[in-house]
């Protein structure tokens, strides 16, 4: 438990997070990268065609993992507002501003692929079923934190607006997420579920989970890029920022 | 915890908890107008709206799909294994239009029961499978129950 508390407590140093999060990059972008390329070959050149919608399935490697990754990373955005609510610590009003970008980059990612798949299934681009339209409001959603986040002068009265907005915005994910079940929708219900195996054959299937955790992987590495940008504008005056323009380099913190 | 930050946790909790109330209440409210369209069971009940836009979907039934001779007049039956439903429409389907599969249809009810589409959407099930073991299940079971799911038409 000490570890985990010095891990948090070291976390919301903006310094040690830069020099940590340094180290990862790399690593991250790497598996990102290589899970991506990994998993499109093979969902796009050597999964086998769906029986019904032949190749259009295909669009799924993208669509799926990016409703995931807009979903979870709505739950981290409100995370780190929980944190910066409560613990006021500077590094979670970074996250969850720089949550709300890459979210809605997601959320709209999906809305298109959905729109561009929607139009040889169903035969629309577009129709305002209770999935899709609860989809639109989470990007509103991220769109309205991101807003609300410029609206402000102090940057503190900024991240306390945001954190309470992106709290009262989580009551849509289940919603988005159940839409499917509770109403009569034109989107099909979920091909994979908590409960039960995936009603999608394996060789279909083994591909899509490559590119959902490539997503995730992707998502974590956009956060940490924004984030550090952000924290590099934030502490611009303080002598670690300065060593590092002037090209100094980054020493390890006194006593951290 | 230090008290002003359990405080700020409670606020934290009453906040989500709040607004998960006010949602709730909302779609109880709203419960039956959040449908994207109504299922031939409740036009046969009488709940659908006559002369106005609405959707119905359900189930093409297999067998009822009638194509005028010429022209793209064309004539199918909708069912929820509850009731049917007669759809006129003139125009093209989409490719995945299939009997015995999912279907959404835009359009006003007329005073003889028939409903005159204006558009139809093929709605399309959950399971994806490659053609070969779709072939496989089709000469053995329903590919929809063999994959565990179903085209949901229970609701």
């Amino acid at each position: 438990m000490t570890v985990v508390w010095s891990f948090l407590h070291k976390l919301g140093s903006p310094r040690w997070f830069y020099r940590i999060s340094s180290q990862w990059l790399p690593w991250l972008s790497f598996l990102a990268v290589g899970l991506l390329a990994w998993g499109c070959t093979w969902g796009l050149a050597y999964a086998p065609p769906d029986a019904v919608q032949g190749n259009s399935f295909r669009i799924i490697y993208i669509h799926v993992p990016a409703a995931f990754v807009s979903l979870a990373g709505y739950y981290a955005m409100a995370g780190a507002g929980v944190v910066s609510l409560v613990w006021r610590i500077k590094l979670a009003d970074v996250a969850l501003r720089a949550g709300a970008g890459v979210g809605a980059a997601m959320t709209f990612c999906a809305l298109v692929t959905g729109s561009i798949w929607g139009k040889p299934t169903w035969g629309t681009w577009w129709v305002w079923d209770a999935r899709i339209t609860s989809m639109l409001v989470l990007l509103f959603l991220y769109l309205g934190v991101m807003a609300l986040y410029e609206a402000f002068e102090s940057r503190e009265t900024a991240a306390r607006a945001c954190a309470v907005l992106s709290l009262v915005g989580t009551v849509n994910i289940p919603i988005i997420y159940k839409s499917v079940d509770w109403w009569y929708s034109l989107h099909q219900p979920a091909t994979i579920r908590l409960t039960g195996a995936p009603t999608m054959h394996p060789d279909m299937f083994h591909p899509l989970v490559v590119t959902i955790l490539g997503f995730y992987l992707l998502y974590l590495v956009l956060l940490l890029l924004r984030m550090r940008a952000e924290v590099l504008e934030r502490e611009q005056k303080s002598r670690w920022v300065e060593d590092l323009a002037l090209g100094r380099g980054l020493a390890a913190e006194p006593g951290g | 915890m230090h008290p002003v930050r359990r405080q700020r946790l409670m606020i934290v909790a009453f906040i989500v908890v709040g607004a998960s109330a006010a949602a709730a209440l909302i779609f109880r409210a709203l419960s039956e107008n959040m449908n994207f369209f109504y299922p031939p069971a409740q036009i046969a009940a009488g709940e659908a709206p006559e002369g106005r836009t609405i959707r119905i979907g359900g189930l093409v039934v297999p067998g009822s799909l009638k194509r005028a001779e010429s022209g793209l007049d064309l004539e199918f039956r909708v069912t929820d294994n509850k009731a049917d439903l007669q759809v006129d429409f003139r125009g093209i389907l989409p490719d995945l239009f299939a009997e015995g599969k999912g279907v959404v249809a835009v359009g006003e009810l007329l005073p003889n029961g028939r409903f005159k589409a204006d558009q139809v959407l093929a709605k399309h099930d959950e399971n994806y499978m490659p053609p070969e073991v779709h072939e496989a299940l089709k000469k053995g079971a329903d590919p929809g129950v063999a994959l565990g799911g179903g085209a949901r038409n229970d609701r």
